[in-house]
């Protein structure tokens, strides 16, 4: 017989209608009704071992019932392994370093093999099938579609927001504040104006004489301690951080700062760049310079130093920043040179900052004067 | 009163009508037990996908017991003597306590991280294949963008969860979030402000991201999730051409019981898989990155697979900052172009293809059968384009530790990735274009011709000519009568035609056994476009 597809309910799988409380039917037939009712055809359903208990059939049940013992074996080892494998981290070598890869591979083989059992159950025994459903993916009928618009604009035309304009305008006027007034709290409360206050966060660090009661900032190490010109040798740089509390923290992230001692002709070469430059005219002391090492780019600290090519390198995208020329970049992404901090030796001959830094520290943003 | 005997046999069926009677289920449930799906190995990749998701959940659930999202600071006094003493975040010292102190938490940490990154690698892989096919048609855009939106979520996920340790390389990375919010013009400072609360990093940006990361995020994954498995529940699956396949029909499996079984299996595989690489592969070693300071950075600082991408276009900008000279002066840094540009568009670009393609096309029909890349070589040219763009930008996200491995200069890996994201995609354009027509001729010519056997036979007259085994009916003359292209796979070698004896596969199998043509219901062999008739009337 031919069977066109898409057709009505009920003839396409080319079958009659059959009672399911008819006694003689098998469980399949009522299960063929019902794929039927579904408008699904089962056009193979079939087994795949010659009759019943076949020798293939024996062996795929013996190795899947060997899979779920071995799975449950592996989880048995997870557990056991769990509770009594020697687990505490210890120095140098130990048990405890094979407890996390003895728990990946008792937990991972026991998961991966019961996948495996159930995979295998589910493609060896089950019988092959093909079925075929009607998709339905036909639009709704016309009428349908007829009847849901005038629906829908049936309750436009009944609550008369056309003919009553006064209405449209207080809606308009009455929720657009309610709208704000939900909206409010929430970006209201993240609000945060960066340039407010005495100091304000984009051209503030810690070296501004203002976060010291007016004093002039030392250069500090990580543990706070005071650097003399003599701790940096020739060639030699350091981080330091303002000698303030909390200055070598995130607190201050923006206030790490490289301290460069330059070789004499070095030295020389960045002195005339700086003197010829407004902004860092005068920031040297002696053949000592100082620079942010807060990448003007993305903000990474740009602390690979090349001591030959007198090259500053940020890790994170590879921008380069020339030491002997204020700092400037000549390669990679960043597009604005290393704010230069003025150096000062005070009575005690240690290290101070003369003022902050001039340009706004670590990465561009776009109201930088 | 007389007790009734209760018959256990027929606790089932009674059990069945009283939950009829409340909720009148069996209608419904007959038919979901019925729901045919079509089946094909590259339908299971969205699945690996949502096995991981299910694993992050659970996974995730269990770190929360642990981890205190708090920037107080701290001095470590716990079991790692490298770190002992030293100052850090509650978080940091949380996530440290975490691995080393709590029984399995290190492989909970790590089974996290794996779930995730096979997470985002498998939802890639899975638009690849609904992209190249053209699943992504009418009438399933809407699904296609929930699909973007999928990968977008995805990639806040895996950055806010990344940032929640607060060790070396996740404050890094917050700071570079930090300087692509100040990249933007005019609200950049004062976004970065109302993130931060104030100036980077401040003390509770870990609280927010914390909160965003366990709830905000995975509840609009668990939504989209639910709504994109709903609408491929309602419009049925798409399926590959076949005999008796059609627009209208889905010819497959019954979900039960055989479908089913399948997937659990392959969820219980998949979870194994990450539980496997959880234990044996270790990743994102915490410990070594030390706590967050903002001086310190190392070399090699690479994020996840999934950001590569983008830190791998920040790496390649030129320095082009635009001066806007009015007033004090306005700046847009380089940063700006990649970062929320570049980002912007590699999402809504996608986003906006169905429509572009459709347009195109003029092609308002509905579709359901996929469509094999070789025939749509124009999408599958500019999908090699995107794809060649994301790995000259992934790869050049590690370009400083290729450059460090292969020595070679730095400064020419930058600009070798330059030069290849521009030339390359074109390239890769025009020459999987060309693939693809000559896949497409080679199939033409097998249907006309038939196979070729590589029997070579020398006529009469001296020449030579090899032997085609056709692969339908010949004609009087014994030429193959041509057959049409039916949009699936076209048999090309004679052993799929089931002539010649396999290699020696191993020693317990027979040489001479020979191999049975592929014959599965889910793939039947192509034999011409096959058509109802032909199948029913045998019946």
């Amino acid at each position: 017989m031919t069977v066109t597809h898409g057709g009505s309910h009920g003839t396409s799988t080319g079958t009659e209608p059959v009672d399911v409380n008819d006694p003689k039917l098998s469980r399949f037939d009522i299960v063929r009704e019902g794929a039927r009712r579904d408008d699904i055809e089962i056009v193979t359903y079939e087994s795949q071992f010659d009759g019943q208990n076949s020798k293939a059939e024996k062996r795929i049940v013996r190795n899947i019932a060997l899979l779920f013992l071995v799975s449950g074996l592996f989880a048995l080892a997870f557990v056991v392994a769990f509770i009594v494998w020697p687990w505490r981290a210890e120095l140098g070598r130990s048990m405890g370093d094979y407890f996390t890869p003895v728990l990946g591979i008792t937990l991972g083989l026991s998961l991966f093999l019961l996948g495996i059992a159930i995979l295998a159950w589910a493609k060896k025994l089950l019988p092959h099938e093909v079925s075929i459903q009607d998709r339905h993916n036909q639009p709704s009928s016309d009428d349908d579609r007829l009847i849901t618009g005038q629906t829908m604009v049936y309750m436009v035309d009944e609550l008369g927001v056309q003919r009553r304009p006064l209405l449209k305008g207080a809606i308009a006027l009455g929720l657009a504040p309610l709208g704000v007034a939900a909206a409010a709290p929430l970006i209201g409360g993240l609000i945060e104006n960066p340039h407010k206050g005495d100091e304000p966060m984009m051209y503030h660090t810690g070296f501004d004489p203002v976060s010291n009661n007016g004093q002039l900032v030392r250069l500090t190490r990580q543990d706070g301690s005071p650097v003399r010109p003599d701790d940096v040798s020739v060639g030699g740089q350091i981080t330091v951080f303002p000698g303030i509390p909390h200055g070598a923290t995130n607190e201050h992230a923006d206030s790490p700062t490289l301290l460069v001692h330059l070789r004499a002709d070095d030295a020389e070469r960045t002195r005339s760049a700086a003197e010829g430059d407004e902004v860092n005219k005068g920031g040297m002391w002696g053949n000592y310079v100082a620079y942010s090492k807060i990448c003007t780019h993305a903000g990474c600290p740009a602390s690979l130093y090349e001591q030959q090519t007198n090259r500053l390198l940020c890790p994170c995208h590879q921008s380069q920043f020339l030491i002997t020329d204020n700092a400037r970049p000549i390669f990679g992404p960043a597009s604005r040179r290393l704010p230069m901090l003025p150096l000062e030796v005070d009575e005690e001959g240690f290290f101070v900052a003369r003022s902050d830094f001039r340009e706004a520290v670590g990465p561009d943003f776009w109201e930088r004067p | 009163m007389k007790r009734r005997k209760l018959d256990l046999a027929q606790v089932p069926a009674n059990i069945g009508k009283g939950v009829d009677d409340r909720f009148q289920a069996a209608t419904p449930l007959r038919g979901l037990l019925n729901k045919v799906f079509p089946d094909h190995w590259s339908f299971l990749l969205g699945e690996i996908a949502l096995f991981s998701f299910v694993v992050l959940l659970l996974s995730g659930v269990f770190l929360t017991l642990f981890f205190d999202p708090s920037m107080r600071e701290v001095a470590y006094d716990g079991p790692y003597t490298a770190l002992r003493g030293t100052e850090m975040s509650a978080a940091y010292a949380s996530s440290l306590h975490l691995s080393f102190e709590v029984r399995g938490g290190l492989f909970m940490r790590q089974m996290h991280h794996w779930a995730a990154l096979l997470f985002m690698a498998s939802i890639v892989i899975h638009m690849a294949r609904v992209f190249f096919t053209g699943a992504f048609r009418k009438p399933r855009e809407a699904n296609w963008t929930i699909g973007v939106i999928l990968f977008l979520l995805g990639f806040f996920a895996g950055f806010t969860g990344y940032s929640l340790p607060d060790d070396g390389l996740s404050g890094t990375g917050l700071r570079i979030a930090s300087a692509i919010m100040l990249s933007i013009p005019v609200i950049g400072t004062w976004l970065s402000a109302a993130v931060f609360g104030g100036e980077y990093p401040g003390e509770l940006i870990i609280g927010r991201f914390y909160i965003a990361h366990v709830l905000l995020i995975p509840g609009g994954l668990l939504a989209l999730i639910a709504a994109h498995l709903g609408i491929v529940f309602k419009q049925k699956h798409t399926q590959w051409p076949g005999p008796m396949r059609t627009n209208d029909n889905v010819v497959g499996e019954r979900m039960f019981p055989r479908y089913a079984l399948k997937q659990g299996g392959f969820f219980m595989a998949v979870f194994g898989t990450i539980a496997l690489m959880a234990g044996l592969f270790q990743i994102n070693p915490i410990w070594l990155f030390g706590p967050y300071r903002a001086a310190e950075v190392s070399s090699a600082s690479q994020p996840d697979w999934y950001v590569m991408f983008m830190d791998g276009l920040v790496r390649l900008m030129p320095a082009w900052q635009i001066d806007i000279p009015i007033g004090d002066g306005y700046v847009i840094p380089p940063l700006f172009w990649p970062a929320v540009v570049g980002l912007g568009a590699l999402f809504t670009l996608p986003m906006l293809y169905p429509s572009m393609e459709a347009r195109r096309l003029k092609d308002h029909k509905s579709h359901h059968i996929l469509q094999r890349p070789r025939d749509a070589p124009e999408r599958t040219g500019v999908g090699a384009m995107a794809f060649t763009f994301f790995m000259v930008a992934t790869i050049s996200g590690a370009n400083d530790v290729i450059a460090d491995k292969f020595h070679i200069s730095l400064n020419a890996m930058t600009w070798a990735g330059r030069i290849g994201l521009i030339l390359l995609p074109p390239l890769a354009y025009y020459i999987s274009v060309r693939i693809c027509l000559g896949l497409q001729q080679h199939d033409r010519e097998v249907l006309a011709h038939g196979v070729e056997t590589g029997i070579i036979r020398r006529l009469p007259n001296g020449k030579f000519e090899e032997v085609h085994q056709p692969l339908g009916p010949v004609d009087d003359h014994g030429h193959p009568l041509p057959l049409d292209y039916a949009g699936w796979v076209v048999p090309k070698k004679m052993n799929r035609l089931g002539a010649l004896a396999p290699a020696v596969k191993g020693f317990f199998f027979p040489v001479e056994k020979p191999v049975e043509a592929p014959v599965s219901p889910a793939v039947p062999p192509v034999s011409g476009p096959g058509t109802r008739e032909e199948i029913t009337s045998g019946r």
